[in-house]
């Protein structure tokens, strides 16, 4: 048994934040937040607060990791020290080098990387602060970063968690229940052509189960989507009408 | 690999046969023996096709973490040495590497498989921590199934050694309990090249594959899921695969359990 698991996550309905089953915590996204950056965004679930910067497509160094044929895609998903409640300790985990692993090769599916041969597309994604979800507030802040700096892609990526918490399906997993639910299920789509394009589970489901998980993180996606597209459209509206203040 | 003999596997597929002559549902053969290396508490070499896996199960005492203060420590990991592939470099672990061990950690961890509270010597001050360490010695595609396999195979293998409280020492030479393990992971591996689906990817098929999925499971439930390697999966796809990780599963689980 872990030590300060509360005796039930979910009373009556609700859970402990106050959320229905199949709810979301608030959602933010906010593109062009680092001024140096070629493309940049920040997305929240939450308390979960990723920011992402792009730089590129740039010429890559050395030569010899080159691709003749296609640009790289360089990833780091990396954690703030203050980002949880017990120190993360700087420098690389072998967690952030799976997660970073995973989220490079969903990102991969979405951008023409043959259009800049020989070039790297950086990525750099910091997790301000964590309470569950973080690899897909990172994809989707990542994502929108990619749009901003105008690196053209089949579509955006919008990725959202389902899980079971006290045997309820649940969407968007916080750090509490991912700690002491049942299953958190991290799942990232290509919307438009309903590709599933990162998915990862630990916990036990029944194959019903986990087919009620998947329906409900791709309607979640959906409501991402919805949330990045009016992002980038409404910041660059403003653009359009000349308020530099964005 | 070279692009024509990428295309070859590929098309291949295509005509729904395979560059070894499997049906696109076939895995390889498997052949798991335990308890052949007597220095660990326990050990399995598992052939999958030409794949061959060596995992050995090593104890220790250690503080527990503090937030499982009543619980043993699983620690797995894994290494692809230079003889075991071309491909593989010397130097500390890639990232190919870690996402292997992990995926195998979570398979176990999360099946419930070992009894945790078991392990426990002195609440809060003393408990077992279990090393798996995973060593490729053949790389010939779907490692992570072979490892898996391994994994699970060596722990039903392992005996805890002698453990003596006041002296704070082990006594290798004299093992006796079982590990507590109860359930059988197993994962399964599916490829994806032009679109179908195919089971146990051999190295070439891995070399041309488009996306790439493992699932692991105990009996009739999922203990874990990963999509990695690019591309995409639909969810009528994903359906199907689940249903293949059920079927099986539930073989090479029996084949596990008839060789410990």
């Amino acid at each position: 048994m872990k030590k300060g698991k509360p005796e039930r996550l979910i009373i009556d309905g609700k859970r402990l934040d106050g959320r229905d089953l199949e709810e979301f915590r608030e959602m933010e996204a906010k593109i062009k937040v680092i001024k140096s950056a070629d493309g940049s965004a920040m997305f929240r679930f939450g308390n979960t607060i990723a920011i992402a910067a792009v730089y590129g497509p740039r010429p890559m160094f050395p030569k010899h990791l080159q691709n003749p044929e296609r640009a790289v895609i360089n990833l780091r998903y990396n954690m703030v020290p203050f980002s949880t409640e017990d120190r993360v300790r700087p420098g690389v985990s072998r967690r952030s080098i799976e997660i970073s692993k995973i989220l490079k090769e969903a990102i991969a599916e979405t951008v023409f990387t043959e259009e800049f041969p020989r070039t790297v597309i950086d990525i750099y994604i910091e997790m301000i602060q964590a309470d569950g979800t973080t690899r897909c507030a990172a994809l989707n802040a990542a994502s929108l970063a990619l749009a901003d700096a105008g690196v053209p892609m089949k579509d955006l990526i919008a990725a959202c968690s389902a899980g079971k918490v006290d045997g309820h399906i649940v969407l968007d997993v916080n750090g509490k229940e991912d700690n002491y639910g049942e299953v958190d299920m991290p799942v990232a789509m290509i919307p438009r052509e309903n590709k599933v394009v990162l998915l990862q589970m630990d916990g036990l489901l029944t194959k019903e189960e986990f087919e009620k998980c998947l329906q409900l993180a791709k309607k979640g996606c959906m409501q991402v989507y919805k949330l990045q597209k009016e992002c980038i459209k409404n910041t660059y509206k403003q653009i359009a009408e000349g308020d530099e203040n964005v | 690999m070279f692009k024509p003999e990428m295309e070859y596997v590929r098309k291949l597929i295509e005509e729904d046969s395979r560059i070894d002559g499997r049906k696109l549902d076939e895995m390889r053969k498997i052949e798991i023996q335990t308890g052949i290396y007597p220095k660990a508490e326990g050990s399995a070499l598992v052939k999958l096709g030409e794949t061959l896996v060596a995992v050995g199960v090593k104890m220790g005492v250690k503080e527990p973490f503090p937030d499982t203060p009543d619980e043993g420590i699983l620690i797995v990991n894994a290494e692809f040495p230079p003889i075991a592939s071309p491909e593989f470099e010397p130097g500390p672990p890639g990232e190919e590497t870690i996402e292997l061990a992990r995926v195998v950690d979570r398979g176990i961890r999360e099946s419930g498989c070992i009894d945790f509270e078991k392990l426990c010597i002195k609440s809060g001050e003393k408990v077992w921590t279990v090393f798996v360490d995973i060593h490729v010695l053949n790389n010939d595609g779907d490692l992570i199934t072979a490892s898996g396999i391994g994994a699970i195979a060596a722990l039903l293998n392992a005996k805890i050694p002698k453990y003596n409280e006041e002296t704070d020492e082990i006594d290798y030479s004299q093992r006796t309990e079982s590990l507590p393990v109860s359930k059988i992971p197993v994962p399964i591996t599916v490829a994806k090249i032009n679109g179908k689906l195919i089971l146990d990817p051999c190295k070439e098929e891995e070399e041309a594959m488009d996306a790439r999925i493992t699932i692991t499971t105990i009996e009739d439930t999922i203990c874990a899921i990963q999509k990695g390697h690019g591309g995409y999966f639909t969810e009528d796809e994903l359906k199907r695969i689940v249903d293949i990780a059920m079927e099986k599963g539930k073989e090479i689980r029996e084949l596990i359990r008839s060789k410990v």
